[in-house]
């Protein structure tokens, strides 16, 4: 009896093993499979996230209406960011040639490049990238080469409350003067996304940049934290924390709670992103529809950086008809498209002269404002360790703003667990 | 585990009792080829779904992750990595890029393995203690005779019926700065931030959602003792409280203890809560990272290392099973044999 029940284990064990030694490991190949089908056409699938203002479907009607040959089909994927980064990250894996053109959020975009999985946009795969933000066109690129079009943008802008300051703050430091004000009216002076999460990673490393300092330095794996600059940047915020300018409940802000605080009039100026607009105009609870306006970020001693957000299209490398795929990604950056994400989704074009379109600032006020952001703005590190990265940045901000270790420490921590994650 | 390899052995002990009238000793070559056809399904199936992904995880966990090819920017295989991803986490060590190792920087998930440990033990004793004390007492309401009994019952059980993730979401609303809970108490606590209010806003809202789940467990251990003995106590004199510790204490302890092992074994591999509550911040940013939650941060980050701290995880549960059932298996033996042989002591 127990010799069968051993070999029964032993049975399982060694099925086990077998299935175990089928799996691939999970790392680069694609040398080959990057410079395949590269001229091939044919039906093609797109992948993006929850499709929630309909922007996606509309613009892949219009494509197969004009190319019956060359179908695109729409894969959507859930709403969660996570869920999404989760889902590509299987189908590569398996090499599956059923996704062709993926949206990827512009912080995933060095990952899956340095993993073999995005077809370089070189050669015949050649994008015409003029026209487009400098900062986005950087956004999506790896190590000199540009693995994906950039295909909506965002920027961080301050809202204020016009009726308690008539002209908004160009530098921090303007800003922080004013709190006086907002004392005095005894609401909040200044919020942004303190809760640790990847919004922590934006707003620090806004300040930082903001400073003139940076978080990696040009090679892009170096951290380049330990300097006066980005040690000026982070100062700024934890010492608006200690002083109550940050109210000390913006530490669990995210962008949702920092809006409804804003929309119900307990903060005079907050950091948030363009979808706040709408909102903060129309809901029905929001009492400050009429007070209320934007700037761009203030800096240390002019525009602050804005953390550059947004997403981009690439090409899968395992893709069966990669000319096809091309030649999407150019549809998507036309200019009557990149209108279309704009009236459509409220989605920040990437093409600049869309900025200046008379119908489009009368549709969306804010437009000229975010173009000054975007223009300012500064991509996160494009790095393939990011998850290791922004890791390091949110967990000693954080300690950093509720003061449970120095400015200095903390920076030098964050450089510590950064070097650390390229191991 | 133990309590399989355990309980095999005297199944056929009772077995007899069961077939008596039939004929013994009929077991020839055929019924035995019969029976490995039979089990070789579950084995199959076995080997699926438990074998491959333990071997999978355990042979992965000793290969080092992806690392950087500096020429050409794109990721090569790690290679054989000895216990250096156990190492990383059990010790705190990080290798840095020249290959000197020395303690994981704060901000690198190594660094937090401990803490994690700690955390999610804290958690368990606490949550565990508050939920069967809690528990306890409702069962004892249901297991009572009034009218409106079964609507009781009903809505005892509704936080249980919740989705973990919708009570999170619920209680996250209710933790806010502005919510429902401040305002209430008049206070102004940071419920998802400050160290201590983030953990115990985790444990209320676990007992909030599981005390039904003990409930359960304990009624149906209380329904099984019969009232004569309650009878016979009275006539003998004891109080309520002398009846309770006397009585209903010992003769519920083996459902009682069953139904503590299924929380301990569930609230040492708790995710979703504090993933969603807290997100796993709270005081200096990790004060409500469990176990569970550090594997998942550390899969986005490698899977190889993730493996080592999944079996690590796996390990560490299954000792605190193995010690449970040991003493608990002990238990409910011996109170089983005692009372059949009438000792209430």
């Amino acid at each position: 009896m127990n010799k069968s029940r051993l070999a029964a284990v032993a049975g399982v064990a060694v099925f086990g093993l077998a299935l175990a030694g089928c799996s691939g490991g999970g790392t680069a190949g694609g040398g080959n499979d990057a410079t395949a089908n590269l001229t091939s056409r044919g039906p093609i699938t797109y992948v993006q996230g929850k499709d929630n203002s309909n922007v996606v479907r509309p613009l892949i009607d219009k494509w197969n209406a004009a190319h019956p040959k060359e179908k695109v089909t729409f894969k959507e994927q859930s709403d969660q960011a996570d869920q999404q980064h989760d889902d590509l990250v299987q189908h590569f894996q398996a090499k599956d040639a059923g996704y062709d053109v993926v949206d990827v959020d512009v912080v995933w975009t060095a990952e899956f490049a340095a993993k073999g999985w995005l077809t370089p946009l070189t050669g015949k795969m050649k994008i015409d990238t003029s026209g487009l933000f400098p900062s986005a066109v950087k956004a999506a690129t790896y190590n000199n080469t540009l693995y994906a079009a950039p295909q909506t943008s965002d920027g961080g802008m301050l809202y204020y409350r016009t009726d308690l300051v008539k002209t908004p703050p160009k530098t921090w430091d303007e800003m922080m003067s004013m709190c006086s004000i907002a004392k005095a009216n005894n609401i909040g002076c200044y919020a942004g996304q303190f809760a640790k999460y990847e919004g922590l990673t934006v707003n620090a490393s806004e300040a930082i940049n903001g400073a003139g300092g940076s978080v990696l330095g040009s090679d892009g794996t170096t951290p380049t934290l330990t300097t006066d600059k980005a040690k000026n940047g982070l100062d700024l915020l934890a010492a608006a924390f200690k002083d109550g300018n940050i109210p000390a409940e913006a530490i669990t802000y995210q962008e949702e709670q920092g809006r409804i605080a804003f929309e119900s009039g307990k903060l005079m100026f907050l950091r948030n992103w363009p979808y706040v607009y709408n909102l903060a105009k129309t809901d029905g609870s929001s009492v400050v529809k009429d007070t209320f306006a934007v700037a761009p970020l203030p800096g240390l001693d002019g525009v602050g950086a804005s953390t550059l957000g947004g997403h981009n299209a690439a090409v899968s490398v395992y893709s069966d008809h990669k000319a096809t795929a091309k030649d999407f990604l150019n549809f998507l950056l036309t200019a009557e498209n990149q209108k279309f994400f704009a009236t459509q989704g409220s989605l920040a074009p990437v093409r600049m002269s869309l900025y200046d379109d008379q119908e489009l600032i009368t549709k969306l006020p804010y437009i000229p404002t975010l173009k000054e952001s975007i223009d300012n703005a500064v991509p996160r590190p494009v790095t393939p360790f990011y998850p290791a990265v922004t890791k390091a940045i949110q967990d000693n901000t954080y300690s950093a703003l509720k003061g449970d270790k120095s400015v200095d420490q903390a920076l030098k921590d964050m450089e510590a667990a950064i070097k650390s994650a390229g191991s | 585990m133990s309590a399989v390899t355990e309980a095999a052995p005297k199944l056929p002990t009772s077995n007899p009792v069961r077939s008596g009238g039939r004929k013994r000793g009929g077991l020839n070559e055929a019924h035995g080829r019969w029976a490995t056809y039979l089990i070789t399904p579950a084995i199959v199936v076995l080997g699926i779904v438990i074998g491959y992904p333990v071997v999978s995880a355990i042979i992965m966990s000793f290969q080092k992750d992806a690392g950087l090819d500096k020429a050409t920017g794109l990721f090569v295989a790690g290679g054989f990595a000895g216990f250096s991803n156990y190492a990383h986490w059990l010790l705190q060590q990080c290798v840095s890029a020249t290959g000197v190792a020395a303690a994981c920087p704060p901000g690198n998930l190594g660094a937090q393995f401990w803490n994690a440990f700690g955390t999610t033990f804290f958690f368990t004793a606490f949550t565990v203690v508050f939920e069967t004390i809690l528990g306890f007492w409702m069962a004892i309401i249901m297991n009572r005779s009034f009218r409106g009994r079964g609507l009781v019952r009903a809505a005892i059980l509704v936080p249980w019926a919740i989705p973990t993730a919708v009570t999170a979401k619920l209680w996250f609303f209710i933790f806010a700065f502005n919510g429902i809970l401040n305002s209430l108490l008049g206070t102004k606590i940071l419920w998802t931030s400050d160290e201590w209010a983030s953990k115990f806003a985790i444990i209320i809202a676990d007992t909030w959602k599981t005390t039904p789940f003990m409930a359960l467990l304990i009624l149906a251990g209380l329904q099984l003792i019969s009232q004569e003995i309650y009878e016979a106590g009275r006539m003998d004199g004891a109080s309520t409280v002398q009846q309770f510790f006397r009585l209903t204490l010992p003769l519920v302890k083996p459902a009682l203890l069953v139904a503590v092992l299924f929380r301990v074994l569930d609230a040492l591999r708790i995710y979703d809560l504090p993933a969603i509550l807290t997100q796993g911040g709270g005081g200096s940013g990790n004060a409500t990272t469990t176990l569970s939650i550090l594997v998942v941060d550390q899969i986005r980050q490698g899977f190889n290392s993730a493996s080592a701290l999944s079996t690590i995880t796996f390990l560490i549960i299954f000792i605190v099973a193995f010690i449970f059932v040991r003493f608990l298996g002990a238990n409910v033996v011996q109170t089983q044999a005692s009372q059949q042989k009438g000792e209430l002591k």
